[in-house]
């Protein structure tokens, strides 16, 4: 099923999204990966507050390459998810709803999915350029020394993603595979 | 003897950068055109359509393919009748990386040392391969190579009793444990023989090679069509959401090896498999 949302993905959202779905997204969205998700979960150690708005949040895992004069950011497709697995599930019991990657994710991150009935979506792996052209704005909101791994907020338009994990804990990624597995 | 400058050199470099991040070579363009033609699932259909627009939208925008623009790997062919001045070759590779991935808005991916993690800021320095050949030619060959896929390769120090066997179940079960993670369809990179470090080396230089330029061992060329049709088996297909592209091609380079030893790399490659070829 195709269908168009806007964020904040809440979860009256999520529970309508089903492992499968193609998806548009349009919103403000946050953009994080490794080096930002270890200051925030260092920052969260520490008993401070995260610097992103967590609450019903999307996060895109992504590092862009450098904008051209006149653009808003550069290549800009989704990475491994995966890397991100430690820190996720403590930022989905903080009420991060959606998470946009590519690849596997651990059990304790699906776990942490359908506890909190949030959703994880994959974004075309190795798109970037396709994808640039969702992205209408980017501002880095923190750890700006971190260059292309700073905290980022985009306006995304019509930005292409698929439900890979549910909010009921469905795994596309183990789903699919087997329609097509002949070995 | 033939004399080349470093910054020949160094100029010829930044253009290779910027060239292979924004144009893959004809071959790979051609492969994924085949494997949309061919593809049974529809959103694995949908998908590789998606990357064909990618491609497009890249060589006309000027945004590179990818945004992990890689780390910089190069192979190196010194004809030894050849005399570079100016400076040392190596300052002069990775000045003109430094140069590429500066002007060319390409993102800067290396850390200095691998613990402490600070950001290098000019993608240097880059992994160069040197060997010496006869000749007064310098051919240097750039890959520049992506992590997603990089972190799924591996080696496996296979015994000698685990024969062919062996080397197909390792090849299959690195394809299967990259999975979507690897930005499928990807192009699989193989070295057989050689110690552990000259099999990865061999996987790493096997996926610049062109799909057309085929093994001239038989049993080299029968693995490779017998591997790359079981790993379409799988069912991964294109961004791992099933399908029966999962691999574009399987390169495999072979070395002697020991007595004792039956090393196998599989070096695996996304489908932005970008390598350039220079010669001066």
């Amino acid at each position: 099923m195709e269908q168009k949302i806007t964020t904040p993905i809440t979860e009256e959202v999520t529970t309508k999204l089903h492992s499968g779905d193609y998806c548009y997204i349009t919103g403000e969205i946050y953009v994080a990966r490794d080096a930002a998700h270890l200051r925030m979960n260092e920052a969260l150690d520490r008993g401070e507050e995260l610097p992103i708005a967590i609450e019903n949040s999307t996060i895109y895992y992504m590092g862009p390459s450098p904008a051209r004069e006149g653009r808003p950011i550069g290549s800009a497709g989704p990475t491994t998810a995966s890397r991100m697995d430690k820190y996720a599930p403590r930022l989905l019991d903080l009420g991060l709803k959606a998470m946009i990657g590519k690849g596997k994710r651990t059990k304790e991150v699906i776990d942490a999915v359908v506890r909190n009935k949030a959703v994880y979506f994959a974004a075309v792996g190795g798109a970037g350029a396709l994808l640039s052209k969702c992205i209408k704005s980017s501002e880095v909101i923190c750890y700006d020394d971190l260059g292309a791994e700073a905290i980022r907020k985009l306006y995304v338009e019509d930005f292409p993603v698929i439900v890979v994990v549910d909010s009921e804990g469905n795994n596309l990624y183990e789903t699919a595979i087997e329609e097509y597995r002949s070995i | 003897m033939k004399i080349i400058n470093t910054s020949t050199i160094t100029s010829t470099i930044k253009d290779m950068c910027i060239k292979a991040n924004h144009y893959l070579s004809s071959d790979m363009n051609a492969a994924l055109k085949e494997a949309t033609e061919t593809e049974k699932s529809e959103i694995g259909k949908k998908i590789l359509n998606q990357l064909q627009e990618n491609l497009e939208i890249a060589d006309k925008e000027m945004i590179p393919i990818c945004q992990d623009t890689g780390m910089a790997v190069f192979f190196v062919e010194v004809g030894q009748e050849i005399h570079i001045e100016g400076g040392l070759l190596t300052d002069a590779i990775n000045e003109g990386v430094r140069q590429g991935y500066t002007d060319g808005y390409l993102r800067k991916s290396v850390v200095k040392d691998p613990i402490e993690r600070v950001n290098t800021k000019d993608n240097t320095p880059a992994v160069i391969h040197y060997n010496i050949v006869a000749g007064d030619e310098l051919k240097i060959t750039l890959a520049p190579k992506g992590f997603g896929s990089e972190n799924m390769s591996r080696v496996f120090m296979l015994k000698p009793a685990d024969g062919i066997e062996g080397v197909k179940n390792a090849i299959l079960t690195a394809v299967k444990d990259a999975g979507p993670n690897a930005c499928p369809p990807m192009v699989v990179g193989v070295g057989i023989g050689g110690t552990f470090e000259k099999s990865a080396l061999m996987a790493k230089e096997a996926l610049t090679r062109e799909f057309s330029k085929r093994p001239t061992t038989p049993w080299v060329k029968d693995l490779e069509d017998e591997m790359l049709e079981k790993i379409n088996k799988l069912g991964i297909g294109p961004g791992g959401l099933g399908g029966t592209t999962t691999a574009l091609a399987v390169n495999i380079n072979t070395y002697a090896t020991h007595i004792a030893g039956l090393p196998v790399a599989i070096n695996i490659c996304c489908h932005v498999n970008r390598h350039v070829t220079r010669t001066l």
